[in-house]
């Protein structure tokens, strides 16, 4: 044996001590490895929710870049305002006047993809301890951003229509009544990241006058606004009442995730604060992008590429709910999403779809456990289906192993008594939450 | 030592990523010795990959199943290949926990307590009763796994009977057998045993303390989440039993160049047996890569070693 004189005590990480207190909580996950499996083309990948862009006009897009280098580099390529480019914050209210907003260029602030500019408004306006209202489920990257300012997240129930305007004024008063300090809600009005759900019109007049009442600021975050798959879009939050909403926008979704480009628009003391924000976290945002983004918009029939969207996605929709309808067995409820990328399954009772993760990826498929949109623990129950990605046969396919797992899964519970014998034959129930 | 190295890491398991990171690791340190390395991952063009690098050593570090349970190198054999590590019959043994744990109890060494399950048992004879009879048994705390699966994937602690069904639950989900044992308080270690050419011999004990108190995925993924003491903070005479035991167990399984052997020592200072290690991780927070570090050697240097004794043993 081999014993050394002197005798080390490590913890790999030598700067331990030195870290903040709110990156404490930052820590390796079973789960998250488990999606280095679901990247394998083996799998189907239920999990993530990457738009399917390859219908884009990509030759065109190349074409349109290299001349914007060609003859425009010297601006492109340097940097630029923190605010953003004018003739993009232009555009971006022409986008935005489709879902009823009227802006000027000067009330927007270009972001690093709506992420960064929910980092910027959240750094904005939170001090360790303060209550921010959201969804429960809502988006797990909103989630991250709010507890690594320390925030405490307070989900509000939603139902068929969205946020429950009661139950969102009950918590801000709880929370109040508790001397907390609720300094914004959070909420997704269009197709609801993870439930696919979105706020009827009337709905929405409701939040707003709960808003009012309670002098409560609200953030919009609308990523899946233009990809309703079976109308038009609704008018937004922001459209009704300017002054108490901070509306996100983003191109991740209508356009490509990778130019990283997002948008916030404000009150206008709000924005000049955002705007330093910006200044200090990036200089400003990617000056590339941002003339990419222009010129695509200014060049293509970019409208008539977001309905090429929309029938892709129906399609890819279809077959995911077609094979729930007939793989899922009976106990498991799903959401049926008017647009959007994703269905919210709630398991059987006694299912956990985290621990469940392990046997999906084994039988070849990979979905997003539901605890994730949960600030609090809950949601062990469900999980996200995307329908997004893999082309409309794969999500077929997807669906029937996931069946598989499920049915063996429910055979293990049931052993244990951990859930109540079940009739073989699948159903189709109703949206549950 | 002209041969390319082919580093083979990531594959379909529960542990690619930690798969992936290992070889990240390996690779880089094989590379900083001036060696060629070609890193590889599980794939159907794979064969005719290996067959245009001409004659490489393989140097398997797939974690968990096919990569462990001896399939790829059964394979690697079948191809003529020379791989490090242990034979995939050894593997295959060492794997399985419902197998390896008697095996090593029949070398002499101390095993947890422990029953063996299928899930079908507890279908078929009733699971209230089972579970009943395992804490008549065993008593409580007890620690749940699965018996083929690593990284402590789908394996913890249970303290009382009500959390019992949940934990099987959770270890089937990771394979159709379970093992529940006895749970041991002790001091836990992780004991490379690497042969360099001149027989094996175990390298310092490498001692766990999890903060949260249990080692599992995030306490061994996380940096700085552990401690790690090394060599472990034992009497001299118990590392020496420790020592021992790691190379019994290493023997007993059959193991070949490098494996690392997972042992509890009892409040007695009995080393007892937990689980052995036919491709132990090598990632930034793994314990082989730092116990060969603490006996002042060279990482890259100890595994280039293992390569080319492969290479001069040729397919095996």
């Amino acid at each position: 044996m081999n014993l050394p004189e002197q005798r080390r005590e490590t913890r790999l990480d030598r700067y331990f001590d030195a870290y903040a207190a709110r990156t404490k909580g930052l820590k390796a996950s079973a789960v998250r490895s488990l999606f280095a499996v679901a990247s394998r083309p083996e799998v189907v990948s239920l999990a993530g929710g990457m738009p399917n862009i390859a219908d884009l006009p990509l030759g065109n897009l190349a074409d349109s870049l290299a001349d914007l280098i060609r003859t425009g580099g010297p601006q492109v390529l340097q940097y630029s305002s923190a605010q953003g480019e004018e003739a993009l914050r232009e555009q971006i209210c022409e986008v935005m006047s489709l879902e009823g907003i009227a802006a000027q260029a000067d009330d927007v602030v270009i972001s690093c993809g709506s992420q960064q500019a929910l980092d910027l408004v959240t750094r904005t306006f939170i001090e360790p301890g303060d209550v921010i209202v959201a969804e429960g489920p809502s988006y797990v990257g909103a989630i991250g951003v709010f507890q690594s300012y320390q925030a405490q997240v307070v989900h509000v129930a939603m139902d068929e229509a969205g946020l429950i305007p009661e139950a969102l004024r009950q918590a801000v008063l709880a929370c109040r009544a508790a001397g907390r300090t609720v300094k914004f809600c959070y909420t997704i009005p269009n197709f609801n990241n993870p439930t696919g759900l979105r706020q009827t019109v009337e709905r929405r007049k409701e939040i707003l006058a709960v808003a009012e009442t309670l002098d409560l600021l609200l953030i919009e975050d609308n990523p899946y606004g233009l990809l309703a798959l079976d109308d038009g879009p609704l008018p937004a939050l922001r459209s009704f009442e300017a002054e108490r909403v901070i509306y996100l926008g983003s191109f991740s979704k209508t356009f490509a995730p990778g130019f990283r480009i997002g948008w916030a628009v404000a009150p206008a003391a709000v924005k000049e604060k955002l705007i330093l924000a910006q200044e200090s976290a990036t200089l400003c945002p990617p000056v590339f992008s941002q003339f990419a983004i222009s010129r695509y918009l200014a060049t293509w029939d970019w409208r008539a590429q977001i309905d090429r969207f929309r029938v892709m996605y129906r399609d890819r929709r279809a077959a995911m709910l077609e094979g729930l309808d007939a793989h899922m067995p009976a106990g498991a409820s799903w959401t049926r999403p008017g647009g959007g990328f994703f269905v919210w399954l709630t398991l059987p009772e006694g299912l956990d779809s985290q621990s469940l993760l392990a046997q999906a990826v084994t039988n070849r498929v990979a979905y997003v456990p539901g605890t994730g949109f949960y600030a609090d623990g809950l949601g062990s129950r469900n999980m996200r289906l995307s329908y997004c990605f893999p082309p409309p046969d794969q999500i077929y396919e997807g669906t029937r192993r996931l069946g598989e797992v499920l049915a063996e899964a429910i055979d293990v519970a049931q052993t244990f008594g951990l859930t109540t014998p079940l009739p073989l034959a699948s159903s189709n129930p109703e949206p549950e939450n | 030592m002209s041969y390319p190295i082919v580093v083979l890491a990531g594959g379909l398991s529960h542990e690619r990523e930690v798969s992936l990171s290992s070889g990240r690791r390996v690779s880089a340190a094989l590379r900083a010795l001036g060696r060629q390395v070609v890193e590889a991952d599980i794939h159907a063009g794979l064969i005719g990959q290996l067959a245009d690098l001409g004659q490489p050593v393989v140097l398997p570090l797939l974690h968990g199943g096919t990569g462990e349970d001896g399939a790829v190198r059964e394979a690697l054999g079948l191809i003529g290949l020379p791989y490090v590590g242990a034979t995939g019959p050894a593997s295959r043994l060492t794997y399985d926990k419902a197998i390896a744990t008697p095996v090593v109890a029949r070398a002499g060494l101390a095993v947890p307590e422990r029953v063996v399950l299928p899930h079908d048992m507890f279908r078929e004879l009733g699971a209230a009763a089972i579970v009943n009879l395992i804490v008549t048994k065993l008593g409580l705390p007890v620690f749940v796994k699965p018996a083929t699966s690593g990284s402590a994937l789908g394996a913890g602690k249970v303290d009382t009977v009500a959390e019992l069904p949940a934990a099987m639950v959770r270890a089937y989900n990771y394979g159709r057998v379970a093992v529940v044992e006895k749970f041991i308080e002790g001091v836990e270690v992780a004991v490379p045993v690497i042969d360099t050419g001149s027989g094996p011999r175990a390298w310092p004990a490498v001692e766990i303390r999890p903060d949260s108190g249990v080692y599992d995925y995030e306490a061994r993924y996380t940096m700085g989440a552990t401690k790690f003491i090394c060599p472990a903070d034992l009497s001299l005479a118990t590392a020496e039993r420790v020592a021992a035991a790691a190379l019994a167990a290493y023997q007993a399984l059959a193991l070949r160049d490098i494996g690392r052997i997972d042992l509890i020592v009892d409040k007695s200072g009995v080393p007892v047996f937990l689980e052995g290690n036919v491709a132990p991780g090598m990632t930034e927070t793994s314990t082989v890569p730092l116990s060969i570090e603490a006996a002042g050697d060279d990482f890259g240097a100890v595994l280039a070693q293992l390569v080319d004794l492969a290479a001069a043993r040729g397919p095996a």
